[in-house]
Protein backbone atom coordinates (compact mmCIF):
# COMPACT_ATOMS: atom_id res chain seq x y z
CA UNK A 1 0.00 0.00 0.00
CA UNK A 2 1.41 3.37 -0.90
CA UNK A 3 0.15 6.89 -0.29
CA UNK A 4 0.80 8.06 -3.84
CA UNK A 5 0.08 6.00 -6.92
CA UNK A 6 3.13 3.94 -7.93
CA UNK A 7 5.41 5.17 -10.68
CA UNK A 8 7.24 8.14 -9.21
CA UNK A 9 11.06 8.01 -9.16
CA UNK A 10 12.28 5.86 -6.25
CA UNK A 11 14.83 7.34 -3.84
CA UNK A 12 18.31 5.80 -3.84
CA UNK A 13 21.41 6.94 -1.94
CA UNK A 14 23.47 9.65 -3.63
CA UNK A 15 26.33 8.26 -5.75
CA UNK A 16 28.82 9.98 -3.44
CA UNK A 17 27.22 8.25 -0.44
CA UNK A 18 26.35 11.44 1.42
CA UNK A 19 22.83 10.48 2.50
CA UNK A 20 23.25 6.66 2.43
CA UNK A 21 22.99 6.33 6.26
CA UNK A 22 19.63 8.11 6.18
CA UNK A 23 18.13 5.67 3.68
CA UNK A 24 19.69 2.63 5.39
CA UNK A 25 18.13 3.71 8.69
CA UNK A 26 14.77 4.41 7.07
CA UNK A 27 14.72 0.85 5.73
CA UNK A 28 14.95 -0.27 9.38
CA UNK A 29 12.15 2.06 10.45
CA UNK A 30 14.55 4.49 12.09
CA UNK A 31 14.78 8.24 11.46
CA UNK A 32 18.31 9.65 11.45
CA UNK A 33 19.50 13.22 10.93
CA UNK A 34 23.00 14.63 10.76
CA UNK A 35 24.73 15.95 13.87
CA UNK A 36 28.16 17.48 14.26
CA UNK A 37 30.35 15.60 16.74
CA UNK A 38 32.48 18.70 17.26
CA UNK A 39 29.87 21.33 18.15
CA UNK A 40 26.67 19.31 18.54
CA UNK A 41 24.66 21.16 15.87
CA UNK A 42 22.07 19.32 13.82
CA UNK A 43 21.71 19.96 10.11
CA UNK A 44 19.58 18.77 7.22
CA UNK A 45 19.92 18.10 4.29
CA UNK A 46 23.18 16.36 4.86
CA UNK A 47 26.47 18.13 4.11
CA UNK A 48 30.10 17.02 4.10
CA UNK A 49 31.02 19.53 6.78
CA UNK A 50 29.20 21.28 9.61
CA UNK A 51 27.80 24.62 8.42
CA UNK A 52 28.43 26.10 11.87
CA UNK A 53 31.92 25.04 12.99
CA UNK A 54 33.11 23.58 9.65
CA UNK A 55 34.23 20.29 11.20
CA UNK A 56 34.00 17.21 9.00
CA UNK A 57 33.36 14.99 12.02
CA UNK A 58 29.67 14.38 11.36
CA UNK A 59 27.39 11.53 12.37
CA UNK A 60 23.91 10.34 11.45
CA UNK A 61 22.08 10.11 14.77
CA UNK A 62 18.70 8.56 15.52
CA UNK A 63 15.97 11.04 16.46
CA UNK A 64 12.52 10.44 17.86
CA UNK A 65 10.31 10.24 14.76
CA UNK A 66 8.07 13.07 15.89
CA UNK A 67 7.95 16.66 14.71
CA UNK A 68 5.55 19.45 13.94
CA UNK A 69 4.18 20.81 10.68
CA UNK A 70 6.20 23.84 9.59
CA UNK A 71 4.37 24.27 6.28
CA UNK A 72 2.26 22.18 3.93
CA UNK A 73 0.65 22.17 0.52
CA UNK A 74 -2.23 20.42 -1.15
CA UNK A 75 -1.31 19.51 -4.71
CA UNK A 76 -4.08 19.29 -7.31
CA UNK A 77 -2.39 19.53 -10.70
CA UNK A 78 -0.35 16.42 -11.58
CA UNK A 79 3.08 17.17 -13.03
CA UNK A 80 4.04 13.51 -13.46
CA UNK A 81 2.21 10.84 -15.52
CA UNK A 82 2.06 8.50 -12.49
CA UNK A 83 -0.13 11.06 -10.68
CA UNK A 84 -2.60 11.56 -13.54
CA UNK A 85 -5.45 9.87 -11.65
CA UNK A 86 -4.17 10.57 -8.15
CA UNK A 87 -6.42 13.46 -7.19
CA UNK A 88 -5.27 15.89 -4.50
CA UNK A 89 -2.51 14.93 -2.09
CA UNK A 90 -0.78 16.55 0.86
CA UNK A 91 2.91 17.32 1.28
CA UNK A 92 4.17 18.48 4.66
CA UNK A 93 7.40 20.14 5.70
CA UNK A 94 8.09 18.75 9.17
CA UNK A 95 10.48 20.47 11.58
CA UNK A 96 12.25 19.10 14.64
CA UNK A 97 12.31 21.80 17.32
CA UNK A 98 14.68 19.76 19.50
CA UNK A 99 17.16 19.34 16.66
CA UNK A 100 17.95 22.94 15.65
CA UNK A 101 14.72 23.10 13.63
CA UNK A 102 15.99 20.76 10.93
CA UNK A 103 13.18 19.94 8.48
CA UNK A 104 12.25 17.05 6.23
CA UNK A 105 9.60 16.59 3.53
CA UNK A 106 6.98 13.84 3.40
CA UNK A 107 3.31 13.18 2.72
CA UNK A 108 0.61 13.64 5.35
CA UNK A 109 -1.47 10.46 5.59
CA UNK A 110 -5.23 10.52 5.87
CA UNK A 111 -7.91 12.42 4.00
CA UNK A 112 -6.15 14.54 1.36
CA UNK A 113 -8.82 17.21 1.82
CA UNK A 114 -8.41 17.38 5.60
CA UNK A 115 -7.73 20.75 7.17
CA UNK A 116 -4.03 21.07 7.99
CA UNK A 117 -2.75 23.19 10.86
CA UNK A 118 0.74 24.66 10.82
CA UNK A 119 2.41 23.81 14.12
CA UNK A 120 0.43 20.59 14.66
CA UNK A 121 2.42 17.61 16.02
CA UNK A 122 2.98 14.66 13.70
CA UNK A 123 4.70 11.28 13.89
CA UNK A 124 6.54 9.34 11.21
CA UNK A 125 5.09 6.38 9.32
CA UNK A 126 7.58 4.34 7.33
CA UNK A 127 6.30 3.10 3.97
CA UNK A 128 8.51 0.16 2.96
CA UNK A 129 8.78 -1.16 -0.58
CA UNK A 130 11.12 -4.17 -0.13
CA UNK A 131 10.01 -5.88 -3.33
CA UNK A 132 10.38 -2.87 -5.61
CA UNK A 133 13.37 -2.55 -7.92
CA UNK A 134 15.23 -0.95 -6.27
CA UNK A 135 13.89 -1.57 -2.76
CA UNK A 136 13.26 1.68 -0.92
CA UNK A 137 11.45 3.27 2.02
CA UNK A 138 9.48 6.52 2.18
CA UNK A 139 9.04 8.48 5.41
CA UNK A 140 5.50 9.80 5.76
CA UNK A 141 3.69 11.58 8.59
CA UNK A 142 0.40 11.33 10.39
CA UNK A 143 -1.28 13.61 12.87
CA UNK A 144 -0.48 12.80 16.50
CA UNK A 145 -4.20 13.27 17.10
CA UNK A 146 -4.90 10.16 14.97
CA UNK A 147 -5.20 7.18 17.33
CA UNK A 148 -4.69 3.47 16.76
CA UNK A 149 -2.93 3.84 13.44
CA UNK B 1 36.81 56.14 -6.73
CA UNK B 2 33.44 55.13 -5.31
CA UNK B 3 32.77 51.48 -6.07
CA UNK B 4 29.33 51.66 -7.65
CA UNK B 5 27.67 51.12 -11.00
CA UNK B 6 25.43 54.12 -10.50
CA UNK B 7 25.01 56.03 -13.75
CA UNK B 8 28.07 54.54 -15.42
CA UNK B 9 26.32 52.31 -17.96
CA UNK B 10 23.19 52.73 -20.05
CA UNK B 11 20.82 50.58 -22.06
CA UNK B 12 20.73 51.86 -25.63
CA UNK B 13 18.72 49.13 -27.32
CA UNK B 14 16.14 46.48 -26.56
CA UNK B 15 14.79 43.70 -28.76
CA UNK B 16 12.31 40.86 -28.55
CA UNK B 17 11.07 38.18 -30.88
CA UNK B 18 7.40 37.41 -31.24
CA UNK B 19 6.31 35.55 -28.12
CA UNK B 20 4.81 32.13 -28.77
CA UNK B 21 2.99 29.59 -26.67
CA UNK B 22 5.44 26.89 -25.65
CA UNK B 23 6.23 24.55 -28.47
CA UNK B 24 4.82 26.87 -31.13
CA UNK B 25 7.91 28.80 -32.19
CA UNK B 26 8.66 28.28 -35.88
CA UNK B 27 12.33 29.00 -35.12
CA UNK B 28 14.76 26.97 -33.02
CA UNK B 29 16.08 28.51 -29.83
CA UNK B 30 19.43 29.70 -31.20
CA UNK B 31 17.79 31.52 -34.10
CA UNK B 32 15.40 33.17 -31.63
CA UNK B 33 18.44 34.44 -29.71
CA UNK B 34 19.96 35.86 -32.89
CA UNK B 35 16.70 37.55 -33.89
CA UNK B 36 16.35 39.26 -30.50
CA UNK B 37 19.98 40.42 -30.58
CA UNK B 38 19.63 41.79 -34.11
CA UNK B 39 16.45 43.62 -33.07
CA UNK B 40 18.15 45.11 -30.02
CA UNK B 41 21.10 46.31 -32.11
CA UNK B 42 18.76 47.83 -34.67
CA UNK B 43 16.89 49.61 -31.86
CA UNK B 44 20.24 50.90 -30.57
CA UNK B 45 21.28 52.04 -34.03
CA UNK B 46 24.53 50.08 -33.95
CA UNK B 47 25.97 47.29 -36.05
CA UNK B 48 25.85 43.89 -34.32
CA UNK B 49 29.54 43.64 -35.19
CA UNK B 50 30.21 46.30 -32.55
CA UNK B 51 29.03 43.94 -29.82
CA UNK B 52 32.00 42.56 -27.90
CA UNK B 53 30.36 40.76 -24.99
CA UNK B 54 27.42 38.59 -23.96
CA UNK B 55 25.86 37.98 -20.56
CA UNK B 56 23.03 35.61 -19.72
CA UNK B 57 21.66 33.49 -16.89
CA UNK B 58 19.82 30.30 -15.99
CA UNK B 59 22.20 28.18 -18.09
CA UNK B 60 21.07 29.68 -21.37
CA UNK B 61 21.97 27.24 -24.13
CA UNK B 62 22.92 29.86 -26.76
CA UNK B 63 26.69 29.81 -26.38
CA UNK B 64 28.37 33.23 -26.68
CA UNK B 65 31.16 31.96 -28.92
CA UNK B 66 28.62 30.52 -31.32
CA UNK B 67 26.71 33.80 -31.22
CA UNK B 68 29.89 35.76 -31.92
CA UNK B 69 30.69 33.48 -34.85
CA UNK B 70 27.18 33.75 -36.25
CA UNK B 71 27.22 37.54 -35.97
CA UNK B 72 30.74 37.87 -37.40
CA UNK B 73 32.08 39.66 -34.34
CA UNK B 74 35.83 40.37 -34.57
CA UNK B 75 36.82 40.70 -30.95
CA UNK B 76 34.81 38.86 -28.27
CA UNK B 77 35.91 40.28 -24.93
CA UNK B 78 33.32 39.14 -22.39
CA UNK B 79 31.31 35.90 -22.11
CA UNK B 80 29.44 35.62 -18.83
CA UNK B 81 26.91 33.31 -17.20
CA UNK B 82 25.18 34.18 -13.94
CA UNK B 83 24.78 30.95 -11.97
CA UNK B 84 21.44 29.89 -10.59
CA UNK B 85 18.16 28.79 -12.04
CA UNK B 86 14.80 30.32 -12.80
CA UNK B 87 14.69 34.03 -13.39
CA UNK B 88 16.95 34.84 -10.46
CA UNK B 89 19.76 36.00 -12.72
CA UNK B 90 17.91 38.45 -14.98
CA UNK B 91 19.02 41.65 -13.31
CA UNK B 92 22.21 39.95 -12.18
CA UNK B 93 23.27 39.41 -15.79
CA UNK B 94 22.65 43.10 -16.46
CA UNK B 95 24.82 43.92 -13.45
CA UNK B 96 27.57 41.62 -14.72
CA UNK B 97 27.47 43.24 -18.15
CA UNK B 98 27.56 46.69 -16.60
CA UNK B 99 30.49 45.76 -14.37
CA UNK B 100 32.43 44.60 -17.42
CA UNK B 101 31.77 47.88 -19.21
CA UNK B 102 32.46 50.06 -16.16
CA UNK B 103 35.81 48.38 -15.61
CA UNK B 104 36.91 48.46 -19.24
CA UNK B 105 36.70 44.71 -19.81
CA UNK B 106 34.24 45.27 -22.66
CA UNK B 107 32.64 48.15 -24.56
CA UNK B 108 29.29 46.91 -25.79
CA UNK B 109 27.61 43.96 -24.08
CA UNK B 110 24.38 42.21 -25.02
CA UNK B 111 22.31 40.69 -22.22
CA UNK B 112 19.94 38.08 -23.60
CA UNK B 113 17.72 35.11 -22.79
CA UNK B 114 16.32 32.65 -25.31
CA UNK B 115 13.86 29.86 -24.60
CA UNK B 116 12.28 27.25 -26.80
CA UNK B 117 10.64 24.84 -24.40
CA UNK B 118 9.08 23.02 -27.33
CA UNK B 119 12.59 22.19 -28.52
CA UNK B 120 14.05 21.35 -25.13
CA UNK B 121 11.23 20.27 -22.82
CA UNK B 122 8.96 22.12 -20.43
CA UNK B 123 9.73 23.52 -17.01
CA UNK B 124 6.49 22.59 -15.31
CA UNK B 125 7.01 18.84 -15.49
CA UNK B 126 8.58 16.44 -13.02
CA UNK B 127 11.49 14.08 -13.77
CA UNK B 128 10.42 10.88 -15.50
CA UNK B 129 12.84 8.13 -14.61
CA UNK B 130 12.87 5.10 -12.32
CA UNK B 131 15.19 6.28 -9.55
CA UNK B 132 16.32 9.59 -8.12
CA UNK B 133 19.35 10.42 -5.97
CA UNK B 134 20.73 13.43 -4.12
CA UNK B 135 18.82 16.37 -2.67
CA UNK B 136 15.76 15.76 -4.82
CA UNK B 137 15.51 12.13 -3.60
CA UNK B 138 14.13 13.72 -0.43
CA UNK B 139 11.32 15.58 -2.23
CA UNK B 140 10.41 14.07 -5.62
CA UNK B 141 9.18 10.65 -4.32
CA UNK B 142 6.63 12.57 -2.22
CA UNK B 143 5.28 14.31 -5.30
CA UNK B 144 7.17 17.57 -4.67
CA UNK B 145 8.90 18.19 -7.96
CA UNK B 146 7.76 21.31 -9.83
CA UNK B 147 8.68 24.93 -9.24
CA UNK B 148 5.11 25.68 -8.22
CA UNK B 149 5.19 22.95 -5.60
CA UNK B 150 8.59 24.11 -4.34
CA UNK B 151 7.45 27.69 -3.90
CA UNK B 152 3.90 27.10 -2.67
CA UNK B 153 5.41 25.66 0.51
CA UNK B 154 7.18 28.98 1.23
CA UNK B 155 4.21 31.14 0.34
CA UNK B 156 1.85 29.06 2.47
CA UNK B 157 4.05 29.68 5.51
CA UNK B 158 4.35 33.42 4.77
CA UNK B 159 0.59 33.76 4.41
CA UNK B 160 0.13 31.86 7.68
CA UNK B 161 2.64 34.04 9.54
CA UNK B 162 1.14 37.31 8.33
CA UNK B 163 -2.53 36.54 7.87
CA UNK B 164 -2.39 37.14 4.11
CA UNK B 165 -5.63 36.39 2.29
CA UNK B 166 -6.09 34.91 -1.18
CA UNK B 167 -7.34 38.29 -2.40
CA UNK B 168 -3.79 39.67 -2.12
CA UNK B 169 -2.46 37.08 -4.57
CA UNK B 170 -5.48 37.64 -6.79
CA UNK B 171 -4.79 41.38 -7.03
CA UNK B 172 -1.33 40.71 -8.48
CA UNK B 173 -2.79 38.48 -11.17
CA UNK B 174 -5.60 40.95 -11.95
CA UNK B 175 -3.10 43.78 -12.40
CA UNK B 176 -0.98 41.76 -14.83
CA UNK B 177 -3.98 40.76 -16.93
CA UNK B 178 -5.29 44.33 -16.82
CA UNK B 179 -2.03 45.63 -18.28
CA UNK B 180 -1.87 42.87 -20.90
CA UNK B 181 -5.17 44.09 -22.39
CA UNK B 182 -3.36 47.24 -23.58
CA UNK B 183 -0.30 45.37 -24.85
CA UNK B 184 -0.74 43.77 -28.30
CA UNK B 185 2.50 41.78 -27.81
CA UNK B 186 1.01 40.01 -24.81
CA UNK B 187 0.05 36.36 -25.17
CA UNK B 188 -3.04 37.15 -23.03
CA UNK B 189 -4.00 40.26 -25.05
CA UNK B 190 -7.75 40.12 -25.57
CA UNK B 191 -8.23 37.64 -22.72
CA UNK B 192 -9.15 39.70 -19.64
CA UNK B 193 -9.35 38.25 -16.14
CA UNK B 194 -12.07 38.98 -13.58
CA UNK B 195 -12.26 38.23 -9.88
CA UNK B 196 -14.89 35.60 -10.60
CA UNK B 197 -12.77 33.92 -13.26
CA UNK B 198 -9.80 33.84 -10.89
CA UNK B 199 -11.83 32.49 -7.98
CA UNK B 200 -13.40 29.73 -10.04
CA UNK B 201 -10.15 28.67 -11.71
CA UNK B 202 -8.72 25.34 -10.66
CA UNK B 203 -6.08 24.92 -7.99
CA UNK B 204 -2.63 24.02 -9.24
CA UNK B 205 -1.20 23.69 -5.77
CA UNK B 206 -2.69 25.59 -2.85
CA UNK B 207 -2.37 28.55 -2.41
CA UNK B 208 -1.87 28.95 -6.20
CA UNK B 209 -4.80 28.97 -8.58
CA UNK B 210 -4.16 28.57 -12.31
CA UNK B 211 -3.92 32.36 -12.68
CA UNK B 212 -1.24 32.64 -9.97
CA UNK B 213 1.17 30.74 -12.21
CA UNK B 214 3.35 32.06 -15.02
CA UNK B 215 2.98 31.16 -18.65
CA UNK B 216 5.36 28.84 -20.46
CA UNK B 217 6.55 30.45 -23.68
CA UNK B 218 9.04 30.35 -26.50
CA UNK B 219 10.91 33.43 -27.63
CA UNK B 220 13.94 35.57 -26.93
CA UNK B 221 14.76 38.98 -25.51
CA UNK B 222 17.94 41.07 -25.57
CA UNK B 223 19.30 44.45 -24.55
CA UNK B 224 22.43 46.37 -25.53
CA UNK B 225 24.53 48.10 -22.86
CA UNK B 226 27.35 50.63 -23.33
CA UNK B 227 29.11 53.20 -21.15
CA UNK B 228 27.17 56.31 -20.19
CA UNK B 229 29.62 58.41 -22.25
CA UNK B 230 29.00 56.38 -25.37
CA UNK B 231 25.26 56.24 -24.75
CA UNK B 232 25.09 60.01 -24.91
CA UNK B 233 26.14 59.78 -28.56
CA UNK B 234 23.32 57.50 -29.76
CA UNK B 235 19.69 57.97 -30.73
CA UNK B 236 17.39 57.14 -27.80
CA UNK B 237 17.34 59.14 -24.61
CA UNK B 238 19.66 56.88 -22.59
CA UNK B 239 18.23 54.69 -19.88
CA UNK B 240 20.86 54.58 -17.17
CA UNK B 241 21.53 51.75 -14.78
CA UNK B 242 21.44 53.15 -11.25
CA UNK B 243 22.18 49.86 -9.53
CA UNK B 244 22.17 46.09 -9.94
CA UNK B 245 22.83 43.53 -7.22
CA UNK B 246 22.36 39.83 -6.61
CA UNK B 247 22.75 37.24 -3.87
CA UNK B 248 20.78 35.64 -1.08
CA UNK B 249 20.70 35.29 2.70
CA UNK B 250 22.32 32.90 5.18
CA UNK B 251 22.00 29.29 3.96
CA UNK B 252 19.27 30.20 1.47
CA UNK B 253 20.46 27.24 -0.57
CA UNK B 254 20.26 24.67 2.25
CA UNK B 255 18.72 21.59 0.67
CA UNK B 256 15.37 19.91 1.38
CA UNK B 257 13.67 23.22 2.31
CA UNK B 258 16.06 23.93 5.20
CA UNK B 259 16.87 27.63 4.74
CA UNK B 260 16.61 28.94 8.31
CA UNK B 261 14.70 32.02 7.13
CA UNK B 262 12.36 30.04 4.91
CA UNK B 263 9.23 32.02 4.08
CA UNK B 264 11.00 34.70 2.07
CA UNK B 265 11.54 35.84 -1.49
CA UNK B 266 15.30 35.86 -0.62
CA UNK B 267 15.62 39.64 -1.00
CA UNK B 268 16.02 40.70 2.64
CA UNK B 269 19.78 41.12 2.34
CA UNK B 270 19.77 42.01 -1.35
CA UNK B 271 17.23 44.84 -1.53
CA UNK B 272 19.07 47.17 0.90
CA UNK B 273 22.21 46.84 -1.22
CA UNK B 274 20.27 47.84 -4.32
CA UNK B 275 18.86 50.99 -2.72
CA UNK B 276 22.29 51.81 -1.35
CA UNK B 277 23.94 51.57 -4.76
CA UNK B 278 21.16 53.34 -6.63
CA UNK B 279 20.91 56.15 -4.09
CA UNK B 280 17.12 55.95 -3.94
CA UNK B 281 14.52 54.42 -1.62
CA UNK B 282 11.18 52.70 -2.14
CA UNK B 283 9.35 56.03 -2.10
CA UNK B 284 11.35 57.17 -5.15
CA UNK B 285 10.34 54.20 -7.31
CA UNK B 286 7.84 55.25 -9.97
CA UNK B 287 7.13 51.87 -11.53
CA UNK B 288 7.99 48.25 -10.71
CA UNK B 289 8.42 45.07 -12.70
CA UNK B 290 8.45 42.15 -10.27
CA UNK B 291 9.15 38.65 -11.57
CA UNK B 292 6.12 36.43 -11.24
CA UNK B 293 6.90 32.78 -11.47
CA UNK B 294 3.99 32.73 -9.00
CA UNK B 295 2.07 35.62 -7.46
CA UNK B 296 3.23 34.70 -3.95
CA UNK B 297 6.80 35.55 -4.95
CA UNK B 298 5.72 39.01 -6.08
CA UNK B 299 3.98 39.58 -2.78
CA UNK B 300 7.01 38.67 -0.67
CA UNK B 301 9.36 40.60 -3.01
CA UNK B 302 7.34 43.78 -2.69
CA UNK B 303 7.33 43.42 1.08
CA UNK B 304 11.06 42.79 1.21
CA UNK B 305 11.80 45.80 -0.98
CA UNK B 306 10.08 48.00 1.56
CA UNK B 307 6.90 48.94 -0.30
CA UNK B 308 4.57 47.32 2.21
CA UNK B 309 4.71 45.93 5.75
CA UNK B 310 4.41 42.12 6.03
CA UNK B 311 1.26 42.49 8.11
CA UNK B 312 -0.25 45.06 5.73
CA UNK B 313 -0.54 42.90 2.62
CA UNK B 314 -4.33 42.60 2.58
CA UNK B 315 -4.68 46.38 2.43
CA UNK B 316 -1.79 47.06 0.03
CA UNK B 317 -2.43 44.31 -2.52
CA UNK B 318 -5.58 45.53 -4.21
CA UNK B 319 -5.78 45.89 -7.97
CA UNK B 320 -6.16 49.68 -8.01
CA UNK B 321 -2.87 50.07 -6.13
CA UNK B 322 -0.98 48.03 -8.70
CA UNK B 323 -2.14 49.39 -12.06
CA UNK B 324 -0.83 52.15 -14.29
CA UNK B 325 -1.02 55.04 -14.54
CA UNK B 326 -2.57 56.06 -11.20
CA UNK B 327 -1.81 53.19 -8.84
CA UNK B 328 0.38 53.68 -5.81
CA UNK B 329 2.88 51.16 -7.22
CA UNK B 330 2.16 50.30 -10.86
CA UNK B 331 3.48 46.75 -11.18
CA UNK B 332 4.16 44.50 -14.17
CA UNK B 333 2.94 47.05 -16.67
CA UNK B 334 3.47 44.87 -19.74
CA UNK B 335 1.46 41.99 -18.30
CA UNK B 336 4.69 40.34 -17.21
CA UNK B 337 5.29 36.62 -16.92
CA UNK B 338 1.64 35.97 -16.09
CA UNK B 339 0.05 37.60 -19.09
CA UNK B 340 2.60 39.03 -21.54
CA UNK B 341 5.18 36.29 -21.90
CA UNK B 342 7.43 34.11 -19.79
CA UNK B 343 10.93 34.87 -21.04
CA UNK B 344 12.55 34.09 -17.70
CA UNK B 345 11.92 37.70 -16.80
CA UNK B 346 14.16 39.56 -19.23
CA UNK B 347 10.97 40.93 -20.75
CA UNK B 348 10.42 42.67 -17.42
CA UNK B 349 13.77 44.44 -17.70
CA UNK B 350 12.87 45.53 -21.21
CA UNK B 351 9.53 46.87 -19.98
CA UNK B 352 11.37 48.80 -17.26
CA UNK B 353 13.51 50.45 -19.97
CA UNK B 354 10.37 51.26 -21.99
CA UNK B 355 8.92 53.03 -18.97
CA UNK B 356 12.00 55.26 -18.69
CA UNK B 357 11.76 55.97 -22.42
CA UNK B 358 8.06 56.78 -22.11
CA UNK B 359 7.19 54.00 -24.54
CA UNK B 360 5.16 51.50 -22.50
CA UNK B 361 1.64 50.51 -23.53
CA UNK B 362 0.76 51.22 -19.87
CA UNK B 363 2.92 54.27 -19.40
CA UNK B 364 3.41 55.82 -15.97
CA UNK B 365 3.85 59.60 -16.08
CA UNK B 366 7.44 60.76 -15.53
CA UNK B 367 8.79 57.29 -14.86
CA UNK B 368 12.28 58.39 -13.85
CA UNK B 369 13.03 55.56 -11.44
CA UNK B 370 12.11 52.13 -12.80
CA UNK B 371 12.81 48.99 -10.78
CA UNK B 372 13.03 45.30 -11.67
CA UNK B 373 12.95 42.41 -9.21
CA UNK B 374 14.20 39.15 -10.74
CA UNK B 375 13.31 35.61 -9.73
CA UNK B 376 12.06 35.59 -6.15
CA UNK B 377 12.42 32.46 -3.98
CA UNK B 378 15.37 30.97 -5.90
CA UNK B 379 19.00 31.60 -4.98
CA UNK B 380 20.76 33.76 -5.98
CA UNK B 381 18.13 36.38 -6.76
CA UNK B 382 18.82 39.80 -8.27
CA UNK B 383 17.29 43.21 -8.82
CA UNK B 384 18.13 46.46 -10.56
CA UNK B 385 16.99 50.04 -10.97
CA UNK B 386 17.04 52.03 -14.20
CA UNK B 387 16.83 55.81 -14.25
CA UNK B 388 16.30 58.65 -16.67
CA UNK B 389 18.86 61.40 -17.21
CA UNK B 390 17.03 63.41 -14.53
CA UNK B 391 18.11 60.91 -11.86
CA UNK B 392 21.85 61.30 -12.41
ZN1 LIG C 1 29.92 21.73 14.09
Amino acid sequence: MSYLNPGLPKPVPAPDGLDAPFWAAAAEGVLKLQRCNACGRWQWGPEWICHHCLSDDLAFVEVEPRGRIYSYERVWHPVHPALKDQGPYLIVLVEFPDHDNARIVGNLLGDPEQEVTIGAPVRAVFEHHPDDEPAHTLVHWEMESVRGA
Amino acid sequence: MERSLRGRVAVIGVGETTYYKHGQSPDPEFKLALKAILAACEDAGISPKQVDGFASYSNDRSDPSRLAAALGIDDLRFANMQWGGGGGGGSGAIGNAAAAIATGMAECVVVFRALAQGQFGRFGQGPQRNVIAGDTAHTVPYGLMSAGQTFAMKVQRFMHDHGVEQSALRAISLASYHHAQNNPRAVMYGRPLTEEKYDSSRWIVEPFHLFDCCLENDGAAAMVLVSAERAAEVGHAPCYLLGAVSGSHHRAGASVHNAPDYATSAFKTVAPRLYDMAGVGPNDVDVLQSYENFTGGVLMSIVEHGFCEPDGCNEFFVKDNLIAPEGQLPTNTSGGNLAECYMHGLGLNIEAVRQVRGASTNQVADADVSMVISGPMVTPVSCCIFGSEATL
